[in-house]
């Protein structure tokens, strides 16, 4: 089973939905855990420990000055502008470069072949007995963040229970790691910001037709809006987490609540049945 | 010389514009016929990397001057890799405003 957290708003409490949710389920059995914020991976911060580096590469183009005519065919069919061609010679931009290989087709020379380049890393580890965290990073600078999710994903591959913790936002990079879900957990807080965000992330979980359920973080205890949100596009409330500075001191020291906090193991565990219930598959 | 001008508009009677790569329109002017070709820029909308795709259209006019605001780093390594003079014009005057300054050699070049 595959289930993804994912929010709209940023900073709702998506890594601490899903490290404490892995963190509860390994408990009594095998999990792995996939960091899909690959431009700010940060659930290893939950789980200190060594890890394996796995490099992820992307295609660019490499010129063959001996071939190439300075025709400019390659320039001019390059959307993303990572090739110029000058009067002497080609430029290559690689971190504009979005690997789509139009170049070498274009060229008609046949001067241009794709040649590997790294553009980030997957990490993985075992810091738990039955948990396998694995975190794509993306080296800063570059774009291609789906590119890293994939090769994350893929090494999580073959785990029975896998939770994909995706980056803020709709984008390329949240449908990426939506891709191939059972389930999505949406967290969300309680303000016009998160209410505004969920609604956008409720919108693309519909279209893409992944039954979700919404997590409410940091509530005060007057969700109205977000329930009436929630219960006129039938998302139902899987948990609530309250606004309590018990619970901020625990995150803001890298611990788990689950852990560290009578009572919320069982809720953790509760959420989980919850998403299994929605998902309507056996976990 | 072919002297490359961003600009809002066609002709040479057209504003400046500051920005490079999203100009509207780029002005190419001969110095010595003082011809002038005027190109409307299919970049202005384009997602990114507009700077090294615009610096391609200048190659391929034959420009060795760009009149402009200020470019951006991709431009720049483009620009200097292509052996393009750019030139920083912030006035509100016209392209023809723009190439008087150069001729009189009162623009500073922009760092490459």
């Amino acid at each position: 089973m595959k289930i993804a957290i994912a929010s709209g708003k940023g900073g709702t409490g998506k890594s601490t939905v899903a490290a404490n949710l892995a963190c509860t389920l390994a408990l009594s059995r095998e999990v792995a855990l996939v960091d899909c914020d690959v431009e700010e991976p940060n659930l290893h911060l939950f789980f200190p420990d060594s890890a394996e580096d796995v490099p992820v590469t992307t295609l660019v183009p490499e010129i063959d000055p001996a071939l190439c005519t300075l025709c400019g065919e390659c320039g001019k069919f390059c959307r993303f502008g990572a090739l110029s061609v000058l009067k002497d010679r080609v430029l290559l931009f690689p971190e504009l470069c979005h690997s789509c290989g139009g170049c070498s087709l274009v060229c008609p020379q046949g001067a241009i072949r794709e040649v590997p380049r790294t553009i980030g890393r997957v990490a993985c580890s075992c810091p738990l007995s039955r948990l396998t965290l694995v975190s794509g990073v993306l080296n800063e600078g570059e774009v291609m963040a789906p590119t890293v999710i994939r090769a994350a994903k893929m090494l999580a591959e073959g785990h029975p229970l896998i939770l994909y913790d995706a980056s803020p936002g709709i984008a390329c990079p949240v449908i990426e790691t939506l891709e191939g879900v059972d389930a999505c957990i949406l967290v969300t807080e309680s303000t016009p910001f998160g209410l505004h965000d969920l609604r956008l992330a409720a919108e693309v979980v519909e279209s893409t037709g992944i039954p979700a359920g919404v997590v409410i973080n940091r509530s005060d205890g007057r969700d109205e809006e977000t329930l009436d949100f929630c219960r006129e596009r039938g998302l139902p409330i899987l948990m609530t987490i309250p606004f309590s500075r018990e619970i901020a001191a625990i995150q803001n020291r890298g611990g788990l609540i689950c852990r560290d906090l009578p009572g919320w193991e069982e809720r953790f565990a509760d959420l989980f049945e919850a998403v299994v219930k929605i998902a309507g598959v056996n976990p | 010389m072919i002297v490359g001008i961003t600009a809002r508009a066609a002709g040479t009677d057209a504003p400046v514009e500051q920005r490079f790569g999203r100009a509207p329109y780029f002005v190419f002017v001969d110095t010595e016929t003082g011809k002038a070709e005027s190109i409307e820029n299919p970049l202005v909308d384009a997602a990114g990397g507009v700077g090294p795709r615009a610096v391609q259209m200048f190659s391929e006019h034959g420009a060795t001057v760009v009149i402009t605001g200020q470019v951006g780093g991709n431009a720049a390594r483009a620009l200097g890799m292509g052996g393009i003079k750019a030139y920083a014009y912030r006035g509100s005057g016209s392209v023809a405003d723009a190439l008087a300054e150069y001729t009189a050699g009162n623009l500073q070049l922009l760092p490459l």
